[in-house]
């Protein structure tokens, strides 16, 4: 054995005596300690980054906005606006703004076709000219209220100080405009309702009977093992990639059946909700498969069994006794699925969403926009109340998402089989 | 006995015998439904090939145009399509500058959750904690891009590190919120890894005087390493493949640079923003973004195909 080690190193294979078994375990025991510590907060991390990005969202959503108007209703009519009438509000904005402008909304649509509200929505635009000119977060709208009135009375002295929620009935009920405040995710929520649609139509029912073949149908060839490998690959594949492929099939090469030229559509390109659909419906089909699989080769083979001996055919096996009994697994797969069709974004940029689309989508050969692409959009526009109706958007979606998830936990624990 | 053979009687007795035939009868409907079946598994083949045949296809294009030189797009440094340059290290170099910082953050920090799920935690808090990490998996990418953009840079980065050094668009702040993003995926693969090593092992290690932290370091990671080293793969495939976090917080426009505090467009991020444009068919752009997505197809696949073969390679049986 050497003995040229300096102190405190030890050989390999030293066994502590005396004295020095204590200083041993009580040294490992802080050593587990302080990693325990580590591993602990670690998770704390990642915990505290979702709260932190919870936090941003609702801080952005509420808070308050400093209003100007060119002109203070009171001061147009000694009554609120609401109560006029169509005849003195036609007055009032013939006295407030030029005469050729009148004439021209007359020429649009005459004052006496229109109804009392879109003259009241005429006044308010051109008239009392609602702007919001600053918006402040939620934590200095509650902290720091002196200083947020301080700052408004200073730079914009005939700005009003109100408190707005951005998500509200008027959000999710509007389509896109380049007015954050008068913006909504109405349209946009349409979209995606239209996308998820198609991409359902099409992927479940494809899905489920994939994962039938490959648990059911399939026996151990070289196309089977092609086809696994190639699903578990597919899972893989970065979504924007599933984009372009729908670029490039759905939106150009397919143009005439997408744009619904074919069908005698007339006044649109490849770039429509059923070219989304589609992609969308290539981009879920594996995560489907390799769910309906799971749920499948979950039910016991006694039960296929049991069928086979009472004389049924494999397809009679199949439809009566493992798809109902693999249904909650089946289901589960196919809202996460859904959930993850609903928040992906990138694929959806690249087959051509539009971004600004003010009007709701009614078939299949629509223009679209759908939630994520709003936020994607909203986000990378400058100017803060953008940031806000980004914001605001974000909850829609993530609430969304959270209702799904839950649906899918509920029914998975409804439906849950023992054998 | 008795009754059983009176049942038998009485049954002859029903059917004449010679009127049953036992031999399987030919069913077309089934034959007809086991093709669907059947068809519905191959379309992912169709799937598989369509990527491929539409990536060549275009980038045969992309490549034979007389701007383009193979060797030129794989050495040069500048991406400048204006002026005729394509060279794809700029996008390149920002993919794996931001998918490091991703995995610098997500790989110790999932790693450590892992552990602390696995092997410290109750059967009740892992109970509560595992799914809120896979919640944090479920939030859609744009949200994280939103997060990067609207606080990570300005109040984190530009907090800490002065707002003169820190470009509003930023590799680093891309990176990290990736970081965030796949946290919970590498946390969530190992600890499945960690939980599927066998108690035995642990209770010998326990039997042999070793503490809870020797045990979880020097016995139960090195038996799950397989699945830890997969989950890492997986993680850097889909730090290369993400887009909206990118796409919104790394910057618009190619740029050849090794400092993650400034802007530089990456090979994701480029795609969405020539797409996301309105370009011609014919334009050189737009056979540019199929080679681009060619490069990036590969290095994903063969990404996933090594965690495949780490997972049989590493793999340790345990009855």
């Amino acid at each position: 054995m050497s003995t040229t080690l300096n102190p405190g190193e030890r050989p390999t294979g030293y066994l502590p005596e005396g004295a020095d078994i204590n200083r041993n375990i009580a040294a490992r025991r802080l050593r587990g300690k302080i990693w325990q510590a580590l591993f602990f907060s670690s998770l704390v991390i990642g915990l505290l980054a979702l709260g932190t990005l919870l936090y941003t969202i609702i801080d952005d959503s509420f808070g308050y906005i400093a209003v100007q108007t060119k002109i203070d209703p009171e001061e147009l009519s000694d009554r609120p606006l609401a109560e006029l009438s169509k005849e003195e509000l036609i007055e009032i904005l013939r006295a407030n703004i030029s005469a050729g402008l009148f004439r021209r909304f007359d020429r649009d649509e005459p004052f006496s076709e229109r109804s009392k509200e879109s003259v009241l929505q005429l006044i308010e635009e051109r008239v009392i000219g609602r702007e919001v000119v600053a918006s402040f977060k939620l934590t200095e709208s509650l902290l720091e209220r002196e200083r947020i009135e301080a700052t408004v009375r200073e730079r914009f002295p005939r700005a009003r100080l109100e408190f707005h929620s951005w998500l509200n009935r008027d959000f999710l009920t509007r389509p896109m405009s380049s007015v954050p405040i008068l913006a909504g995710v109405g349209n946009a929520i349409l979209g995606s309702l239209w996308v998820i649609a198609i991409t359902m139509i099409l992927a479940v029912p494809i899905g489920i009977l994939g994962g039938v073949y490959l648990e059911e149908y399939a026996s151990d060839t070289w196309y089977y093992r092609l086809i696994e490998t190639n699903i578990n690959n597919l899972a893989g594949v970065p979504s924007i990639i599933y984009g372009i492929l729908g670029l490039a099939v759905f939106v150009r090469a397919l143009e005439p059946l997408t744009s619904g030229a074919a069908f005698g559509v007339t006044d649109s390109n490849g770039r429509t909700i059923l070219s989304a659909g589609l992609t969308m419906a290539l981009l879920v089909l594996p995560l489907m498969i390799i769910n309906a699989r799971e749920a499948i080769r979950a039910v016991p083979q006694s039960i296929r069994q049991a069928s086979y001996g009472l004389g049924a055919t494999k397809w009679q096996t199949v439809w009566h006794h493992v798809l109902p009994n693999a249904l909650p697994g089946i289901l589960t797969g196919t809202i996460l699925s859904m959930s993850r069709a609903m928040g992906e974004t990138a694929p959806l940029i690249v087959v051509g969403a539009s971004t600004f689309v003010v009007f709701f989508p009614d078939s299949v050969f629509d223009k679209f926009t759908v939630i994520p692409i709003q936020i994607y959009n909203w986000t990378s526009q400058p100017g803060s109340q953008f940031r806000n109706i980004a914001a605001a958007a974000i909850i829609v979606l993530l609430v969304t998402l959270l209702l799904l998830n839950a649906t899918a936990i509920l029914l998975r624990n409804r439906f849950k089989r023992s054998y | 006995m008795e009754q059983e053979a009176r049942v038998s009687i009485e049954r002859s007795a029903v059917i004449p015998a010679g009127t049953i035939n036992l031999r399987g009868r030919r069913r077309f409907g089934e034959r007809i439904i086991e093709t669907i079946v059947f068809i519905c598994g191959a379309i992912s083949i169709f799937t598989t090939t369509a990527i491929v045949i539409v990536l060549f296809q275009e980038a045969w294009l992309f490549f034979g145009s007389p701007e383009v030189d193979l060797t030129e797009f794989f050495s040069t440094t500048t991406w400048q399509p204006e002026t005729g340059r394509f060279g794809i290290w700029p996008l390149m170099m920002s993919t794996l500058i931001t998918s490091i910082i991703a995995l610098l953050v997500a790989v110790p920090l999932g790693l450590g959750a892992a552990i602390y799920l696995s092997e410290y935690a109750s059967p009740t808090a892992r109970g509560y904690l595992k799914p809120i990490l896979e919640v944090l998996a479920g939030v859609p990418t744009v949200v994280y891009g939103y997060f990067a953009l609207t606080f990570v840079t300005p109040v984190i980065l530009q907090g800490l590190l002065g707002k003169e050094n820190v470009e509003i668009y930023n590799m680093l702040s891309a990176g990290l919120t990736m970081g965030i993003m796949i946290l919970p995926l590498v946390a969530s693969m190992s600890e499945d890894a960690l939980s599927a090593v066998p108690r035995s092992l642990r209770e010998g290690s326990y039997g042999l005087g070793a503490t809870r932290l020797e045990t979880s370091v020097r016995v139960v990671v090195p038996a799950a390493l397989s699945g830890i080293l997969a989950a890492v793969i997986v993680a850097m495939s889909r730090a290369v493949g993400e887009t909206m976090i990118v796409a919104l917080a790394a910057g618009a426009g190619p740029r050849f640079t090794f400092n993650p505090l400034q802007a530089a467009e990456t090979m994701t991020g480029h795609i969405a923003r020539i797409s996301g444009g309105d370009i011609s068919y014919a334009s050189i752009q737009y056979t540019s973004i199929f080679a681009i997505a060619l490069v990036l197809f590969f290095m994903t696949l063969l990404l996933n195909l090594l965690s495949g073969w780490v997972v049989r390679r590493f793999r340790e049986v345990y009855e």
